[in-house]
C-alpha cells in the first residue's frame, strides 16, 4: 500500500461534494467532510463508513469562523500522507434579494471569495512543504462575465479564480496541482425548479469530471464541458451590446 | 430553506404525467420540515425515482416530495447483514458498493435505479420471489413520518397494522425517512444462467414449475404468437456462484430523443419477437453473468422508455392463482393476440407466498406483465385483460398501473378494509394522497 492520501471536502452537504466524497472514498482515500450543517455531516460520513473501507472525519466548518479555519489548519497539519482539498462551498443569494438588502452582498462575498481564498491560503503552505495533492477549486460560469442576474456573486466569483490561477502558478513550482471547476448548469439544490435549464449535468457526472481533470492535471474546466463555449461566445459579445442584454 | 417548484413528473410509461408543486430536498431535517408543513391543507405524496410506470407517485392536486436525493446508507452490519438506508438510496447502488464485499439486496425488482423507499411502497418482487417473498419480508424496521407530523419508528411486531398497510402501501400512510433489511451473503458477483426454449404455453410451464428449485427464475414469452405457438418462449434459471470474473454492467447508451410513434408498430414487435425466440438455441445455453446485468439487463439502455414514443406505454401486470393456471394464461393470451396489438416484452413467472401487506402484489401463482405503446384503444384492452384476470381470481400489479378503475379495483385486494381503517385512524383528513389513490377512491 502506496502512502495514505485524504480529500479535505469544505462545503460537505452540497450534491456534487456528496457525489465527489463518495467517489474518492470508493477509490480507497480518507475523507474529512467539513461543513455547517452537523446532521447532515453525520449522515454523510456513516454513508461513506458503511460503503467503503476508508476512514470518514466529520469536521464542523464555517469559512467565515477563523477559529473553524485554525481548526481546519491543525487538522490537515496533524493529517499524514498527502492532502487534497476541494472548496465547493459559497453563497448564492437572489440578486434581487441583494438588490432589496445590500448587506447580503457583503455575505455572498465573504463566503463565496474572501472565506475560500483565506482558506486555502492557510493551507496552501502544507500541501506546498509535502510536494504533493491537489486542489479543486470550484468557481462558476458567472465569473466569467458581470450579468444583471447574479453580478455580486459572479464578481465573488470572478475573484476566486484569478486567486486560483495564482495559486496555481504559485503551487505548481511544488508539484501541487490547483483546478479551477466552471460549472454551468448542474442538478442541485441550488438551480432545482429555476426555469429555462438545459443540457443539465447530474452531480455524480459533475464530481466524476472534476476527479479526472484534477487527475490529468488540467488548469480549467467547464461541467459539463460545452460550457466552454457557451462562455466563449458570452465573454466576446461587446460591452456595448451586452450591457442591453438581461442574459 | 426548500423551495417548492411547479414541475413536470411522470411515471416510467410517461402516459400518466402531472405537473406537480414538488420538492426535492437534499437534507433529511428539510425534507421532515418541507413534509411537516400544512400548506393550507393541500395533500401529499412521496416521489422517489420515477420507475413505476403509472400514477402511484404522481398528485397533480397536491404536492409532491421527492426523495431520490436523500440517499444516504446510514449504517451496516455485517454480520446481521442488517442495513439502514434514507428512502431515495437505489438499488444500483447497494450493487455496487455490497456486490464487491458479498452482500447483495435481498429482492430487485427489473430496475436497479428504483430507490428502496419505491421498493418498500410498492412491496416489489424479483426474479427469485418463490424463495425469497417480496422486498417488505426482509424489512426489519421503518421510521415513518406520519400524515400528522409525528415521526415512528415502527416494526412488524410493534405496529403490525400500520407496518401491513405500510408495505405496499404506494405511500399512503406517510413518508418513509429510514429503512432497515437484511441483506443477503454473496460468495462471487456471478450467476450460473441456464436458458431454454419452450415452444408452448404448456411446455412454458412445465419448465417453471421445474425450475422451482432453481434461486432465480424468469420466462419471456412471445405475446405475438398464436395457435399452436401460442405461449412460445424461453425461460431463464439462475444460481449465485462464487466467481466474480464477469463484467460489471457499464452505463450503455442513451436513447437521446423520443423514437417516432410508428417505430414500435405490431409488424416490427412481431418480428423483434421472432428474433428474440430465434435467439435461443434449441439446446438449453449456459454462461456466468455478472449479477446486476442478469438483474437489470434493461438498465443498459439509459431511458430505454422512449422508445415508444412521445405517447408512451402502459404495463400490465396480473397474477392469477396456479389452479387453472393454463386455462387462465391462455385466455390472457388470447385477449392480446386478437385485439391485433403486440406487446414488445412480455415476462411471465411464477410468485411465491405473499407478504402480509395490506395492498401487496404478489400472492401464490402465474404473474404475466405485458407492455403496449399507448394508443387510442388501450383502455379497451386493459379493461378486457382485468376483467380477465378478476375472472380468474387475480389481480393487478399498482406499481404498473394508471388505468384501473375504483369499481375493477373494488374487491381485487382484500385487505382493502383494514388499510382503509389503519388511514381512517392515522390520516383522517386523507392528507396522503396521489393520482392513483384518488382514482382507485383507496382512501375513504
Amino acid at each position: 500500500m502506496s502512502v495514505r492520501e485524504t480529500w479535505f471536502i469544505l462545503g460537505a452537504s452540497s450534491a456534487i461534494a456528496r457525489a465527489m466524497a463518495r467517489q474518492v472514498a470508493s477509490s480507497g482515500c480518507d475523507v474529512v467532510l467539513a461543513g455547517r450543517d452537523g446532521d447532515d455531516l453525520a449522515r454523510n460520513i456513516a454513508d461513506i463508513t458503511a460503503c467503503t473501507d476508508v476512514t470518514a472525519t466529520p469536521l464542523s466548518f464555517d469559512a467565515d469562523n477563523p477559529n473553524d479555519r485554525a481548526a481546519l489548519v491543525t487538522l490537515a497539519e496533524a493529517t499524514p500522507g498527502i492532502i487534497n482539498v476541494a472548496v465547493l462551498f459559497g453563497l448564492m443569494p437572489p440578486q434581487s434579494a441583494i438588490d432589496a438588502d445590500p448587506n447580503l452582498a457583503l455575505a455572498c462575498i465573504n463566503a463565496t471569495f474572501t472565506s475560500a481564498a483565506v482558506t486555502l491560503h492557510m493551507l496552501a503552505p502544507i500541501l506546498e512543504k509535502r510536494r504533493a495533492g491537489c486542489i479543486i477549486g470550484v468557481g462558476s460560469v458567472a465569473g466569467d462575465r458581470g450579468r444583471l442576474p447574479n453580478y455580486v456573486y459572479g464578481a465573488a466569483k470572478a475573484g476566486f479564480h484569478t486567486y486560483l490561477a495564482g495559486l496555481r502558478n504559485r503551487l505548481g513550482r511544488a508539484g501541487v496541482h490547483v483546478l479551477t471547476v466552471k460549472p454551468g448548469f448542474v442538478d442541485t439544490a441550488m438551480t432545482w425548479g429555476l426555469p429555462g435549464l438545459f443540457l443539465v449535468a447530474s452531480p455524480e457526472d459533475a464530481a466524476s469530471a472534476m476527479l479526472h481533470a484534477a487527475k490529468r492535471r488540467r488548469p480549467i474546466i467547464y461541467v459539463p464541458w460545452f460550457w466552454r463555449y457557451i462562455m466563449l461566445i458570452i465573454q466576446h459579445i461587446p460591452e456595448r451590446i451586452f450591457m442591453r442584454l438581461k442574459i | 430553506m426548500t423551495v417548492w417548484a411547479k414541475i413536470p413528473l411522470q411515471g416510467w410509461g410517461r402516459n400518466a404525467r402531472a405537473q406537480s408543486l414538488a420538492a426535492r430536498p437534499e437534507r433529511m431535517h428539510e425534507a421532515l420540515a418541507a413534509a411537516r408543513d400544512r400548506h393550507d391543507g393541500q395533500s401529499l405524496i412521496a416521489f422517489g425515482a420515477g420507475r413505476s410506470y403509472g400514477d402511484c407517485g404522481l398528485n397533480s392536486a397536491g404536492r409532491t416530495l421527492i426523495t431520490a436525493r436523500l440517499d444516504r446508507v446510514l449504517g451496516f452490519d455485517r454480520d446481521s447483514g442488517i442495513i439502514q438506508v434514507e428512502p431515495g438510496v437505489t438499488l444500483r447502488r447497494l450493487l455496487q458498493d455490497f456486490l464487491p464485499r458479498g452482500f447483495a439486496a435481498p429482492v430487485s425488482p427489473g430496475t436497479g435505479f428504483a430507490t428502496i423507499g419505491g421498493a418498500v411502497a410498492n412491496d416489489v418482487h424479483g426474479k427469485n420471489h418463490e424463495h425469497a417473498g417480496s422486498f417488505g419480508t426482509h424489512v426489519t424496521e421503518l421510521d415513518l413520518l406520519l400524515p400528522s407530523g409525528v415521526q415512528r419508528t415502527i416494526t412488524p411486531q410493534s405496529d403490525p397494522a400500520l407496518f401491513a398497510a405500510t408495505i405496499g402501501g404506494i405511500g399512503l400512510t406517510g413518508i418513509l425517512t429510514r429503512i432497515a433489511f437484511r441483506m443477503v451473503r454473496v460468495q462471487g458477483s456471478d450467476v450460473r444462467v441456464r436458458t431454454t426454449r419452450v415452444p408452448d404455453l404448456n411446455a412454458f410451464l412445465a419448465r417453471l414449475a421445474d425450475a422451482q428449485t432453481a434461486t432465480y427464475s424468469v420466462g419471456w414469452i412471445d405475446a405475438t404468437a398464436r395457435g399452436a405457438a401460442l405461449g412460445r418462449g424461453s425461460v431463464e434459471t439462475a444460481e449465485p456462484i462464487a466467481s466474480s470474473a464477469a463484467r460489471a454492467p457499464k452505463r450503455g447508451p442513451t436513447v437521446p430523443i423520443d423514437f417516432p410513434g410508428l417505430a414500435l408498430n405490431p409488424i416490427s414487435i412481431k418480428a423483434f419477437n421472432e428474433l428474440y425466440f430465434r435467439r435461443v438455441p434449441d439446446t438449453p445455453r449456459e454462461q456466468a453473468v455478472h449479477l446486476g446485468r442478469f438483474l437489470y439487463p434493461l438498465d443498459a439502455i439509459t431511458g430505454w422508455n422512449r422508445i415508444y414514443g412521445k405517447r408512451g406505454f402502459h404495463q400490465f401486470q396480473c397474477v392469477v392463482p396456479f389452479a387453472n393456471g393454463e386455462t387462465s394464461l391462455r385466455a390472457l393470451m388470447e385477449i392480446v393476440t386478437g385485439s391485433g396489438q403486440a406487446s414488445f416484452l412480455a415476462v411471465l413467472k411464477r410468485l411465491g407466498a405473499g407478504s402480509g401487506g395490506y395492498l401487496s402484489f404478489p400472492e401464490p401463482g402465474y404473474t404475466l406483465a405485458l407492455d403496449f405503446p399507448h394508443f387510442a384503444g388501450i383502455a379497451d384492452l386493459h379493461h378486457r385483460l382485468v376483467a380477465c384476470t378478476r375472472t380468474h381470481g387475480g389481480r393487478v400489479y399498482l406499481a404498473k398501473d394508471s388505468l384501473l378503475t375504483a369499481e375493477e379495483f373494488q374487491g381485487m385486494y382484500p385487505d382493502l378494509p383494514a388499510l382503509r381503517d389503519v388511514l381512517a385512524d392515522i390520516d383522517p383528513a386523507g392528507r396522503m394522497a396521489s393520482d392513483m389513490s384518488r382514482r382507485l377512491r383507496i382512501s375513504r
